[in-house]
């Protein structure tokens, strides 16, 4: 007979399973946490390789010279900003207009749902102007966008000007088989978000902006500039984009390939690559790096101009220039043979980039990590929730002490799933009201407190999340039968919620690793060891710990530290409540989903281990 | 002794002896040199010239054939004997920073596109059904007669394959491959048509020598760049094209052709030697047993060239007398040749019944016979025997 038809092989496979669950849970827990750490490790990683036969290698001749004048151009509108008080649009149509682009302008207004402290806007209107360097000899079906943005006070002056010269030297070359936009725009990602809705005829965030005149063909790689010194000393690329999508690894690779061949210092997430893998303060360094992306990655907002290319499925970049006290400085004109090299490397591009990985995380800028070896870690930490409710369901199959007849066991399990209905829809009312309520009532709270609106929000959300914790007090008295209370119930809401969550962490970290990981790491504790015969108080306690909420306020403050710029408490509190807000309107403003998928799903799902904890 | 006793008569004798001798060896070496002179066989050259890899990073391919190309037009043979089929247009792609060129030297020295080249196949048009046509003939009524391949049983032929290959097979346009297998029967289909009297198979590709493997006609030369598990690799690239310009075996080959002239003496055996390991990397490979003429005897205009053989005569020919008809004379000896009739493929008047043709009469079979005689003898068998004197 089969292993599990056969009843005696089957009760001992069951027994095993019981008596074992736990031991298994902790150390899948800990093989899982340890496999993480274990990616940073270098010879568990692979060097980067270009991946795209059409890209080739790097041997192109590179003879842009122009960094001097580029520069100068970029001090003229600097000078133009500033006398305009905000994009000086005329000067920028008559300068692209002069190097042989074709020029179009398109403005665009949002009012955001409340003010952004950051950056002090809450009326945005503005105005994006491009150019359009059409190719030679080639049909106009295919396109790239090198983009700058206008920054207020002094920043990115450079990079527009360097955007202008590199327009120069382009429009001079005969070899282009694909039409380059060069744009500037207003508000960085608001704008980009404008100048991206116009270009593919979509309107997904609600923002009004003036049709596009002018347009390319279909977009195959885009890269952002960020330059504000006249001198860099190394050049940081910037991969993580809107709900922690990333472009193509080939783009990195392009970049890290030129910036081999042209000898420039290049780093990512700030960090310069080391050779020691071998010492503990290499692996620190590496799993510091990795640490940073994933951060980056789960916080699911785009942190470059480039991230909102990627929902169209163009692969783009941020490329930023640092000005770090080092000794060996580069100056325009070697930033510029480099951009320069990687766009006719782009030009030779037949498809889309689609050789190399979409899924992947960096130690460091030379070896990378695919999802073929990091997705065990969070299979790991998946596995403990399915061997819980394996558990759970092997103890709800034996029959009780006392046995009943079988209509009254029916009659039971029946009300005992309508039962489990009820603390499902109370907490995913919960939810919705955490998603909707902040920004809906702002109005009423700003009359009755003395807040602003942002704060009113922010503290709207908190007040809603600390409510949702009164809840099981409540629920009791809205149960829909009155039978006996089951003392089984709540083995049948936690083989729900244990299932829900599961379903719920596997599809996050399909999409976006990082944050099923870091959801996974707090979240598949408390699930596993939830039930209500623990100590209420200490449980009660560290339940809130590793609610989502908290987890984000430890996040912020690592984060913090894993940048070398740790934050006192009420810093690192007052950053934590502008990360709410940046949530919030992120997802407003361009579609982000972290704030929807916590407040929706994630923070109901802890609300049901929540009413399970305090099961009466 | 006694040639000293001889008369004069004697020595006179002798004398017209020796003379009548070395006479005799005389025309007996000018019947060899003019035998020699004729040896090769071939009354024209023809060459077929394949690139079969698109895209521009393939740029290398492009240059690799139309250096070939150019050498063998320079060598003599006339672009009407050559069938040019590229698979994509380098010169014109719009990522050519020199526009209208193909160079196959960095440094653009050498432009091998040129002003008068002329492609037969180009583009999509260059695929394996398209080439085995060409080769085997097979083509629709409408193909022009630049994109015929009309060689007869005294042309020789020079074939030159480049692109992408591997183990037994080539890849054409990144969508289909020819296999050595097709290649050789190919070949065996144009020994059997008398499409070739010698041809001489060159192929640049990774992998190259497995494309020669499988070859079994007779009078087959074959060259491949590399041998079954190498790579054939590119020469050097040209960073303002942006690409590698040729590959390092036709780049050595068509610097040993740029030294032939129409009238040189170098045999095949030297072209064996083009590009050693130290120069291409690969292991370049040859395949004669199927040729039957030895290789040294072989001379690279042979193939490469579209040499006539003029005889230099210094005598006047009569022509005032009318030109007789030589009539045939079985007795002469020689064998008589058998007439050839088409084979009657499409039997028309049997098909839609007419009167058949007259036929010639046949002795009815021996089935018919025993089928009579199995009626007779149950009509006896039936009837009895005794009715037997009814009939007789």
């Amino acid at each position: 007979m089969g292993l599990l038809s056969d009843p005696n092989r089957r009760r001992a496979l069951i027994s095993m399973l019981t008596r074992l669950n736990a031991p298994i849970c902790v150390v899948c827990y800990f093989a899982g946490v340890a496999w993480f750490m274990g990616l940073a490790f270098e010879p568990f990683t692979l060097r980067t390789y270009m991946s795209e036969n059409a890209m080739g290698s790097t041997m192109v001749e590179e003879r842009f010279p122009a960094g001097e004048r580029a520069l100068a151009t970029g001090r003229e509108f600097a000078a133009h900003k500033k006398k305009v008080g905000g994009m000086p649009v005329d000067w920028l149509v008559k300068n692209m207009q002069d190097r042989g682009l074709e020029v179009f302008t398109q403005s665009f207004s949002r009012t955001l749902p409340f003010p952004d402290e950051n950056k002090e806007r809450y009326i945005v209107k503005g105005t994006n102007v491009y150019g359009i360097l059409r190719a030679p000899r080639a049909p106009r079906t295919e396109a790239l966008v090198l983009s700058a943005p206008c920054s207020p006070g002094d920043n990115n002056n450079q990079a527009v000007g360097l955007l202008l010269g590199l327009a120069q030297y382009f429009r001079n070359q005969i070899y282009w088989a694909k039409d380059i936009i060069f744009l500037v725009n207003e508000h960085d990602l608001i704008g980009m978000q404008a100048w991206l809705e116009g270009y593919h005829h979509t309107n997904t965030t609600g923002m009004s902006w003036s049709p596009l005149q002018g347009r390319g063909g279909s977009i195959q790689a885009a890269l952002s500039l960020e330059l504000s010194s006249d001198v860099i000393t190394s050049l940081d690329l910037v991969l993580e984009g809107l709900n922690g999508q990333l472009p193509n690894l080939d783009l990195a690779n392009l970049f890290y390939a030129f910036c081999q061949k042209i000898g420039v210092l290049c780093t990512i997430q700030g960090k310069l690559q080391r050779n020691d893998w071998d010492s503990v303060s290499g692996y620190n360094h590496a799993v510091q790096t990795m640490m940073l992306m994933v951060m980056k990655q789960a916080s699911g907002r785009p942190w470059g101009d480039h991230g909102l290319f990627l929902r169209y499925h163009i692969e783009a970049a941020t490329i930023k220039g640092v000005n770090s006290f080092r000794q060996y400085k580069t100056d325009a004109t070697t930033i510029g043979r480099l951009l320069e090299g990687m766009y006719r490397k782009l030009n030779n591009l037949l498809e889309r980039l689609h050789q190399s990985y979409f899924f992947y995380l960096m130690p460091s800028l030379s070896h990378f990590v695919s999802i073929g070896y990091y997705m065990p870690a969070f299979g790991l930490l998946a596995v403990i929730l399915l061997l819980r409710a394996l558990d759970l369901w092997v103890q709800l199959n034996t029959p009780p002490s006392t046995t009943e007849d079988g209509v009254a066991d029916i009659d039971q399990v029946r009300h005992t799933l309508l039962s489990v209905l009820t603390p499902l829809v109370i907490s995913h009312l919960t939810g919705v009201a955490l998603y909707a309520l902040p920004i809906r009532f702002q109005e009423t709270a700003v009359e009755h407190f003395p807040v602003s609106e942002t704060e009113a929000v922010v503290l709207t959300a908190i007040a809603i999340y600390t409510a949702g914790l009164a809840l099981p007090h409540n629920t009791h008295r809205y149960y829909i039968v009155s039978t006996v209370p089951d003392v089984r119930g709540w083995r049948v809401l936690k083989l729900v919620a244990v299932l829900y969550l599961a379903v719920l962490l596997g599809c996050t970290a399909l999409i976006n690793f990082s944050l099923g990981f870091i959801l996974a790491l707090t979240l598949v504790p408390l699930a596993a060891f939830v039930t209500p015969h623990v100590p209420k108080v200490l449980s009660a306690f560290i339940l809130v710990i590793l609610s989502p909420a908290c987890t984000l306020l430890f996040s912020v403050f690592f984060f913090q530290e894993l940048q070398d710029m740790p934050v006192s408490f009420q810093d690192g509190w007052l950053l934590y409540l502008s990360v709410i807000s940046q949530g919030i309107l992120d997802h407003s403003l361009y579609g982000s989903l972290v704030y929807p998928l916590i407040a929706l799903l994630v923070y109901p799902c802890w609300l049901l281990f929540w009413n399970i904890l305090f099961w009466k | 002794i006694v040639v000293m006793l001889a008369s004069p008569a004697v020595m006179l004798a002798l004398l017209m002896l020796n003379i009548l001798i070395i006479i005799h060896l005389l025309s007996v070496i000018s019947q060899n040199s003019a035998g020699q002179f004729f040896s090769s066989g071939h009354t024209n050259n023809w060459a077929v010239l394949v690139c079969t890899s698109r895209f521009w990073f393939n740029y290398r391919h492009v240059a690799n054939t139309l250096s070939v190309y150019r050498s063998v037009k320079r060598l003599g043979i006339p672009d009407s004997h050559i069938v040019l089929m590229l698979a994509d247009d380098m010169a014109c792609n719009h990522r050519n920073p020199k526009p209208a060129t193909v160079f196959s030297h960095k440094n653009m020295e050498l432009n091998v596109y040129g002003d008068d080249v002329e492609v037969d196949y180009r583009g999509y048009e260059v695929t394996v059904e398209n080439f085995l046509r060409v080769l085997t003939g097979r083509l629709p009524p409408s193909t022009p007669r630049s994109k015929r391949l009309l060689s007869d049983d005294r042309s020789n032929i020079l074939i030159y394959l480049t692109g992408h290959g591997g183990n037994g097979f080539l890849k054409f346009q990144d969508s289909e491959e020819i296999s050595n297998v097709e290649l050789a029967d190919a070949f065996e289909q144009m020994w059997q048509k008398r499409r070739y009297n010698e041809l001489l198979f060159i192929i640049d590709t990774c992998q190259g020598a497995s494309m020669y493997e499988r070859f079994y006609s007779p009078n087959i030369m074959a060259l491949a760049s590399s041998q079954v598990g190498e790579d054939s690799l590119s020469h050097q690239p040209d960073l303002a094209i942006g690409v590698h310009l040729m590959d390092r075996y036709t780049f050595y080959m068509l610097e040993f052709l740029e030294d032939i002239h129409p009238a040189s003496k170098t045999n095949m055996n030297d072209l064996f030697k083009v590009c050693p390991k130290s120069q291409c990397v690969s292991t370049p490979g040859h395949r004669t047993d199927l040729f039957l003429r030895d290789p040294g005897s072989v001379l690279i205009t042979d193939f490469f060239g579209s040499v006539r053989k003029v005889e230099l005569t210094m005598d006047a020919i009569n022509l005032t007398d009318p030109i007789k008809q030589m009539e045939e004379d079985p007795v002469n000896g020689e064998e008589q040749k058998e007439v050839y009739s088409y084979a009657d493929q499409l039997p028309v008047s049997e098909i839609i019944h007419q009167k058949p043709k007259q036929k010639d009469w046949h002795p009815p079979d021996g089935f018919i016979l025993g089928l009579w005689t199995l009626i007779l003898l149950v009509f006896f068998k039936t009837y009895g025997i005794k009715h037997l004197k009814h009939i007789f």
